[in-house]
This record gives structure tokens, C-alpha cells and sequence, in this order.
């Protein structure tokens, strides 16, 4: 019954959306508050419908009703309750319907912020985000039904894929997705400032927030995606320029050149135009990514023409949106006035240096991902492109984005001075170099490319926070007022300042896998395995059965610099319903690095097959993504993006909550 | 959830993850080190997206061994490559090379790069200088303005 009632408010939030689509609009063509006023309020019915068809969901994958066929081919008596809830996303059909609830959700904060936007911008941008939500919910509806029955409901269901049952299911695909819609409404704002034919500042700032949220969760996303994809793979890499991988990298390079845009935008009010595209850009990889990974299209050309129901529809969204928002684009934008000059050295000509490395970057990425479908497509000849193509062309644009990044962060608005932006950081250039070559000296002709990359990175994480410093302190600032001058900056400079250094970070923790030692052998219990100073000793091979898996487990013993430094467990895993084995890796965190180990089959003559890594300073990989996410998480708090905040603090009443 | 469809087909073609086993090690490391570095910019067939030295499929294992058996042979690294893609195609290697089929692919990167120059450049030639000098009529003016401080 419940489920029935799912089902139902799906339907229900379509016609909703529909009406959310069309009477706003008119109301802002006609000039009509009360028209327009439908718009937040439709919002929030789509919301509730769409949060309750979710939750209709949820509830039979917690309480195994099988004789729903989502369920059965998903979910399993057995599994954990956790993997029972994230197993609701962990399939085609319920991911695609967490897609809508998280683009209503989306739609449902834009409702409720409605002190913060111009009322016609309001009904415009959540007229354009409906048309999204009809979209993808006729999708849902017609091609995808997570609420379709079985008669007669089987006994037991098929459990979930084993790579999906761990808590990295649980987190990766929200953040992925809340980062991807995220981006629906820098679009859906963008295409609103074009059906009005205004684009300024206000603009500019309203927007901004929103494309630096779903940046962070995007980034977020995007590092929890890879750690897993390194622990769950068991072969130790951390990304695989894997066209499903390509597919979230593709927005995020767009997203980042959109959030340093908007910057310039907001300010300088420069940037109009080209900010405007981008966040349509944006978002059209986003759905390029959906359409890549659910039409099937990359296993092989010919699996999206055998199953085209799926394929054909979301090209059709692809095709309406993208092709409609461009052509939108290209009628209204020539009426839109160019602001703000500035000078070709200065804070907005480096940001456009940055736009332009971005883009390229993120069209190396897109030609690479796509070029051997069409290829295909068009001659029938098949070709690879693959990790080698990438790291060939990708690092050469990124690389000099990474050197300008602190010269720029240092430049000043308008008109820059290059030789004194360049003298602001001479002790940062001196730093980094002195470490570079401290360790080609330690190194003793090791990988040419990991001092090189360090000290890149070093010479980031220094430049970023270099800005703080010079910004607070001056030769004989006493220490305690250039510290209550930091504390004052804004938030923003900070965010900014926090997140390049993240970037920094991860520059040397990926620099640094090229120290990574790694050893294969075979091992008897009791034998050793050594990698890089590090060793491990294999004490036994015990069997272990759980609830849906039984599995072996080696239990290791690491040793480093003589001593023990204590056990590891690396297990073969296999899942009783699918019948499907796994590899769990046995992990160790020694300060930033890991030891890593993950075990082969057992031969015949009892002993078995090990792969042994040492991976230095490889967590800094993650831990630098993070503080990137932090740093636009602190930019967020900004009190200048914090529109109406002086209003909201006024209304809040004094507290009623009860002490404890 | 795209990372996870690429985890799932990973695996439906290949069994446990556990690529290069130990009894297909080279016993000369050089070698060994250059067969490592040529497996892991050869396709492996049957799977997607995965590199013979990461991949455990048996066509995998089958190359690994035929690279190294190639290499103690003697060949370079170029012929070994040669012999493969005679074998299998271009499709095997997942750097292609360049030539007409791949104009396009190989020099989108710099053509982005820069035509968008370019476009930034011409943008930012067509709008008005940001400081233009004075007219005469406003020289004068500022003059004047200038005189009648320093009379005072």
C-alpha cells in the first residue's frame, strides 16, 4: 500500500512540477505577484511529494518487502541495516530517484530564501529548475519505475553487489549528487537571468553561494569516491581516468572555472557573459555524466543500442537541455551589457588565465572521454584512451595553472603590478626551491617527478597562506595585532586562502605516490615480504564465516625500522547469494602514509600470493581535498554572502528551548 | 553511482582483483621494471577500461607473460608494442597514437587552449582602453584647478 502511495506522489510531484513550470513564468512575463508566488509554494509540494515517494522506498528496502522487484534484485534479509538503506541508491532506479530528491530539495531551499532573491529572478529560476524536475521524473516514471511489483513476491532477494556493501555507498553518491544538482541551479539561475534579459552584480552574488556548495560537495564526492575505489579495488590506485571518473571530473573543472568567475563577477562586475555560459556548461556535464553512466553507453557502443529505452531518453534530456539553454544563450546574450574594465595584470586577468586553463583542462577530458565512442560511431574503428593519454595532456594544463595560482591569489583587482605581486612571495619561491632540492639530495637519483611535484606543492600550500600573512603583518607589526588583523580579514579571504592550500596538499600527496615501493611475492606462513623499509610477516590463514559472506583471512604482521609496529587483516571474500568474491585490502596508516596489502589466490602449495605496497604521504591525497571542501565551506559563512543575515538575526525570538 | 558502474564492469569480467602474480616476475628487475611500465599502457581486452598490470583477467595474464616473453627475447620496448598492436589492433594500446584517425583527439588540448587565448585576448582588445589620457579640454581644466590651489 505504501509502496502504491510512493508511486502515487511521484506522479503527483509530476503534475505539481508541471505547475511549477508554467504559471511562474507567465506570472514574471505578466508582471503578476500572486502568479509568481506560486512558484516557492509549488516548490515545496514537489519537495514533500518527492521526500515521501523516497521514504515509501526507503521503507520497504528497511523492512525486505519483496515483492517489490527494485527490492529483490537489490537487497537481501540478511544485510545490515545500513547497506539495507544505502542499497535504495546503490541501483539504477533509486539512484535516479535520489537524484530528483535531491534537485527538489535544491528547489525547496530557493523557495524558502525568498527574502535573499528578487521575486521575479525567484519564479524564473524555479520555473527552469521544474522544467528539470519534469524531465527526469518522466524518466523516472516511464523508463524506471522503482515501485514495480512481483507476483508472486520470491522468498529471499539477490542481495546488493559486494563492492556496494560498505559505508562508502552510503556517503559517495549523495555527495556526488547534491554536488552535480548543486550545479542545476547556478543553471537554472543562469538561464532565469537570460529569459529576463538582467545580469549584474546581485546576480552575481546570489549565485555565488550556491555554485561554491555544490562545489564542495562535488570535491567531496570526488575524494570520497576515489579513497574508496583505493581500499575497496585492492590494487592501490586512487584514480583511473576511468570514463565513469571523467564523467564527475568533467563538472568539477567546469565548476571550479565557474566559482572563480562569478568572483570576478561579483566584484568587478566583468565576466557577464562568459559566466553565464559556464554555469550552463556546467550543469550540461553534469547531465552529460548521467547520460553517460545510465544510457551504458560506454561499455560498448552496441550495449546502449540492445537496451535504448533508458539511453535514448536521458539523450533526449541531454539534447533538449543543452541545446535549449545554448540556443537561449544565444539569442538573449548579446543583450547583455559588458561591465567592469581591468587591466590584462591584475586579479581578473589572472582569473581569466585560470577560466581558460580550466576549460581546456576540462575539454582535454571531455575529447578524451568521448572521442572513441564517436570514433566508433562514425568509422567503426576502435581505439583506446586511457590513463597514458591523459597524464600526457592533462598535467601539462595544469601544471602552469597550479605555478600562476599564488601570483594571482597575491595580484590586485583592477591594475596589478607583476614584479611587486612577485616580491610578495620571494620568500615562498626561496622556500619551496630549497626544499626541492634538499630532497633530490636526500633522494639520491630517485623519480625525477616527486621532489619536482613536492615542492610544487609546497610552494602552494606557502603562497596560499603567504596571502594571510602579508594581508596582517609587516616588519614590525607586533605579533598580537597582526593576529587580530588576521582574525579580521573576511571569511572569503580565508576560505580562499584554506582551500588553494588544500590544493597544495593534494599536489604533494599525489607528487609522492611516485616514492611508493611496492613488492609481489608469495608467502608461506611465517615468511616475510619487504617494501621500502617496511616489511610484513603472513602468521596465518584462517576461514571466517558472517551473515552473507564467508571469506579467508591473512593475518599479517608489519614491522618497520625493526620493530612491530602491529597487525593487519587482508581478506578474499566471498558473497554466498551472487556468488561473487571480493579483495579486501589490509591497511595501515604510518603518519601520512600507508602500508598496504592485499592478497592473490592460494596455491597449491599452500602458500599464497601478496601484493605489498608503501605508500608515503598518500593520505595527503584526501586530506587535501577536504581542506579544499573546508575552505569553501568557510567562504560560504562570509557575511557578505550572507544576504539579509542582519534581518534574520532580528527575527529570531529568544530561545524557547528548555534547558537540559 | 558512476564510480560503482565501473566497479561492476570491472567485475563482471574479471574474477578477484589481483593483477601481476608473483610466479610471472621477471628475475632480471630491469627487465621486469620496463615490462611493468609497457603493461600498464596496454589494454586489456576483455575488460573496461583496465590496463593489462591492473587487470586479472586471464587474456590479461596472457599478455603480461607474452610482454615479458617478447622482452627477454630481446626486443624494445617499441617492438613489443609493434607485435601487440599487429596482434590486436590499435584498440590495445591506451595512448593511441597519432595520425589522421586521432588529429582531432590529440590536439583538442591545445586547440582549446589557444583559440581561448586568442578569444580572451580579442575580448579584452575590443573594450575601451581602461585608462584613457586626458583630452585637452580636460588637461586645461585640471590645470586651472591646479594653478588656482598652488595661487592660494
Amino acid at each position: 500500500m505504501l509502496v502504491e502511495a510512493g508511486h502515487f506522489a511521484l506522479a503527483l510531484a509530476l503534475g505539481l512540477s508541471l505547475i511549477q513550470f508554467i504559471v511562474p513564468l507567465w506570472g514574471a512575463r505578466a508582471k503578476d505577484p500572486v502568479l509568481m508566488a506560486v512558484a516557492p509554494a509549488s516548490a515545496l509540494a514537489v519537495l514533500a511529494c518527492i521526500a515521501f515517494s523516497f521514504l515509501a522506498l526507503t521503507f520497504a528496502y528497511v523492512n525486505s518487502d519483496f515483492s517489490v522487484l527494485n527490492v529483490v534484485q537489490n537487497s537481501h534479509s540478511a544485510k545490515p541495516l545500513i547497506y539495507k538503506i544505502s542499497g535504495v541508491w546503490g541501483n539504477h532506479e533509486g539512484s535516479m530517484l535520489l537524484w530528483v530528491l535531491i534537485l527538489a530539495l535544491f528547489g525547496g531551499v530557493v523557495a524558502l530564501s525568498r527574502n535573499s532573491i528578487p521575486m521575479r529572478l525567484q519564479a524564473n529560476t524555479l520555473a527552469v529548475q521544474a522544467s528539470i524536475t519534469i524531465a527526469f521524473l518522466l524518466f523516472i516514471l516511464t523508463t524506471s519505475n522503482p515501485f514495480t511489483r512481483v507476483i508472486p513476491a520470491p522468498l529471499e532477494g539477490q542481495d546488493l553487489n559486494p563492492l556496494l556493501q560498505d559505508p562508502g555507498l552510503a556517503i559517495h553518491p549523495p555527495l556526488l549528487y547534491i554536488g552535480y544538482v548543486g550545479f542545476s541551479i547556478s543553471f537554472a539561475f543562469a538561464c532565469a537571468a537570460l529569459i529576463d534579459g538582467r545580469i549584474d552584480a546581485v546576480w552575481a552574488r546570489i549565485v555565488r553561494p550556491w555554485t561554491l556548495g555544490a562545489w564542495a560537495f562535488l570535491t567531496l564526492g570526488i575524494a570520497m569516491g576515489s579513497y574508496w575505489a583505493y581500499y575497496e579495488l585492492g590494487w592501490g590506485g586512487w584514480w583511473f581516468w576511468d570514463p565513469v571518473e571523467n564523467a564527475s571530473l568533467m563538472p568539477w573543472l567546469a565548476g571550479t572555472a565557474l566559482m572563480h568567475s562569478t568572483v570576478v563577477m561579483e566584484k568587478r562586475d566583468a565576466l557577464k557573459v562568459w559566466t553565464i555560459l559556464l554555469a550552463i556548461l556546467t550543469f550540461s556535464l553534469s547531465l552529460l555524466g548521467t547520460f553517460l553512466v545510465r544510457s551504458g553507453v560506454l561499455t560498448s557502443v552496441h550495449s546502449f543500442a540492445v537496451d535504448p529505452e533508458r539511453g535514448t531518453f536521458i539523450l533526449g534530456i541531454l539534447i533538449l537541455f543543452i541545446g535549449g539553454s545554448l540556443a537561449l544563450f544565444a539569442w538573449r546574450a548579446p543583450m547583455l551589457k559588458q561591465g567592469g574594465l581591468f587591466a590584462p595584470v591584475s586579479r581578473e586577468g589572472a582569473l581569466v588565465l585560470n577560466n581558460l586553463f580550466l576549460a581546456s583542462a576540462c575539454a582535454t577530458v571531455f575529447i578524451g572521454t568521448l572521442y572513441p565512442l564517436a570514433l566508433e560511431v562514425l568509422t567503426g574503428e576502435k581505439i583506446s584512451v586511457g590513463a597514458p593519454f591523459f597524464n600526457f595532456t592533462f598535467l601539462p594544463l595544469i601544471v602552469p595553472l597550479l605555478l600562476l595560482l599564488p601570483l594571482g591569489q597575491t595580484l590586485a583587482w583592477k591594475r596589478g603590478n607583476f614584479l611587486g605581486t612577485a616580491q610578495r612571495l620571494y620568500a615562498v619561491f626561496g622556500i619551496a626551491l630549497l626544499a626541492t632540492l634538499a630532497m633530490f639530495a636526500l633522494e639520491h637519483g630517485g623519480p625525477v617527478a616527486a621532489p619536482l611535484g613536492v615542492g610544487l606543492g609546497l610552494y602552494l600550500v606557502l603562497g596560499s597562506l603567504n596571502e594571510i600573512v602579508t594581508r596582517s603583518w609587516s616588519k614590525g607589526t607586533p605579533m598580537a595585532v597582526a593576529w587580530r588583523k588576521a582574525r579580521g580579514l573576511p571569511r572569503s579571504a580565508w576560505g580562499t586562502a584554506i582551500a588553494h592550500a588544500g590544493v597544495g596538499l593534494t599536489v604533494i600527496g599525489v607528487a609522492a605516490t611516485a616514492w611508493g615501493v611496492e613488492a609481489i611475492g608469495s608467502l608461506k606462513p611465517g615468511e616475510r615480504l619487504n617494501a621500502g623499509g617496511y616489511e610484513v610477516r603472513l602468521e596465518r590463514v584462517v576461514p571466517r564465516i558472517e551473515a552473507n559472506y564467508r571469506e579467508d583471512v591473512a593475518l599479517l604482521t608489519v614491522f618497520g625500522s625493526g620493530r612491530e609496529l602491529g597487525t593487519i587483516e587482508t581478506m578474499k571474500r566471498l558473497y554466498v547469494t551472487r556468488g561473487m568474491p571480493t579483495t579486501e585490502a589490509g591497511i595501515m596508516t604510518v603518519g601520512l602514509g600507508q602500508i598496504y596489502a592485499s592478497i592473490g589466490e592460494i596455491q597449491a602449495d599452500g602458500s599464497i600470493g601478496m601484493r605489498l605496497y608503501h605508500k608515503p604521504l598518500v593520505l595527503l591525497i584526501w586530506i587535501g581535498s577536504l581542506v579544499m571542501a573546508a575552505g569553501g565551506a568557510l567562504s560560504l559563512t562570509d557575511r557578505r554572502l550572507r544576504i539579509g543575515a542582519p534581518a534574520r538575526a532580528k527575527a529570531v525570538p529568544p530561545t524557547a528551548v528548555p534547558a537540559e | 553511482m558512476r564510480f560503482v558502474l565501473a566497479v561492476l564492469a570491472a567485475l563482471l569480467f574479471s574474477g578477484s582483483v589481483f593483477a601481476v602474480q608473483p610466479d610471472e616476475v621477471l628475475r632480471d628487475p630491469a627487465l621486469e621494471k620496463r615490462a611493468r611500465e609497457i603493461s600498464s599502457g596496454l589494454r586489456c581486452l576483455v575488460c573496461q577500461n583496465q590496463s593489462i598490470d591492473d587487470s586479472d583477467a586471464q587474456l590479461a595474464k596472457d599478455l603480461r607473460l607474452l610482454v615479458r616473453e617478447r622482452l627477454v627475447a630481446g626486443d624494445t620496448d617499441a617492438q613489443v608494442r609493434d607485435f601487440l598492436v599487429q596482434r590486436y589492433g590499435e584498440f590495445v594500446l591506451l595512448k593511441p597514437t597519432f595520425g589522421t584517425h586521432t588529429l582531432l583527439l590529440w590536439l583538442t588540448p591545445a586547440l582549446v587552449l589557444v583559440l581561448g587565448a586568442i578569444g580572451a585576448f580579442v575580448a579584452m582588445r575590443r573594450r575601451p582602453r581602461l585608462a584613457t589620457a586626458l583630452d585637452a579640454e580636460e588637461q586645461k581644466a585640471l590645470d586651472d584647478l591646479l594653478k588656482r590651489d598652488e595661487g592660494v
